[in-house]
């Protein structure tokens, strides 16, 4: 499968449209918290971090688990900011690369 | 415990696991903990994947990001180095031990992998040997099979 490069910013093929500069989301607008593929990270170790992070069942975090790497991301959790940014850091403390975006 | 010989990590009971490596296991860990340890206090490029961005469209945002946790995260992977060492020489552990295991053994992989620059089409039974990194591929390897008894044992907890 197409693995982006380790360590290099988030692929460009795979990522959304980007924001329109000039324009501020509305603050209320709720965030979600994106993990990207990538080819280190354990397959396993991707669907039990989700599960021990975010309570999911096995299923779910499989399911989770199969977007990020087939489709390049998935959409883990999601919140106001506060919330979204503290799962970005347990995230990143796992390893897991995790971005966060307005929906 | 023989080199090919049972399982390295083994739940025994609700939240107690038994960690058991060989001794030329233990020199490797015991030799690549305090190295990512120095690396840590270094800003080698190898460390991008641990200290991933946060807000891709936003580099004020992210700033603002890593200013609040790069501390904390730092914090958190000399602890998990710090558990893997102190706990090497194995024996019964519980949950946040083995974690901080899991974790320590992770953030060697992703500095490894990094320097590797490895690709998922990489496979473990296809190291070159004439590779000069060949033994940094073999010991990346090593830890992605030590690191999964590890998410094994624990994935039984959940």
């Amino acid at each position: 499968m197409l693995a982006p490069s380790c360590g290099g910013p988030a692929p460009a093929e795979v990522r959304q449209p980007d924001i329109d500069e000039g324009s501020e989301l509305d603050p209320d607008t709720p965030w979600v918290a994106i993990v990207w593929n990538d080819p280190i990270n354990l397959m396993s170790y991707v669907s039990y971090v989700f599960r021990k992070l975010f309570g999911y069942s096995q299923a779910k975090a499989d399911e989770l688990m199969l977007d990020v790497h087939e489709k390049g991301r998935a959409a883990v959790s999601d919140g106001n900011r506060e919330k979204v940014e503290l799962d970005v850091f347990r995230l990143h403390e796992h390893g897991l690369w995790a971005t966060m975006e307005q929906m | 415990m023989g080199l090919f010989s049972a399982r390295r990590v083994k739940r025994i009971a609700p939240g107690r696991y038994r960690i058991a490596l060989p001794e030329p296991e233990r020199d490797l860990l015991a030799t690549l903990v305090p190295q990512l340890r120095e690396l840590l206090t270094t800003d080698d490029p190898s460390l991008t994947r641990l200290f991933p961005t946060a807000y891709a469209d936003d580099p004020e945002r992210d700033a603002g990001y890593h200013a609040l946790v790069r501390d904390e995260l730092l914090e958190r992977r000399f602890h998990s180095l710090d558990v893997l060492e102190r706990t090497m020489a194995g024996g019964e552990v519980d949950e946040e031990t083995l974690s901080a295991w899991m974790r320590a053994l992770n953030d060697l992989r992703l500095v490894l992998g990094t320097r590797l620059d490895v690709s998922e089409d990489d496979d473990p039974m296809d190291i070159d040997p004439d590779d000069p990194m060949a033994p940094a591929w073999a010991i990346y390897h090593y830890l992605a099979g030590l690191q999964s008894m590890i998410i094994d044992a624990l994935s039984q907890e959940l």
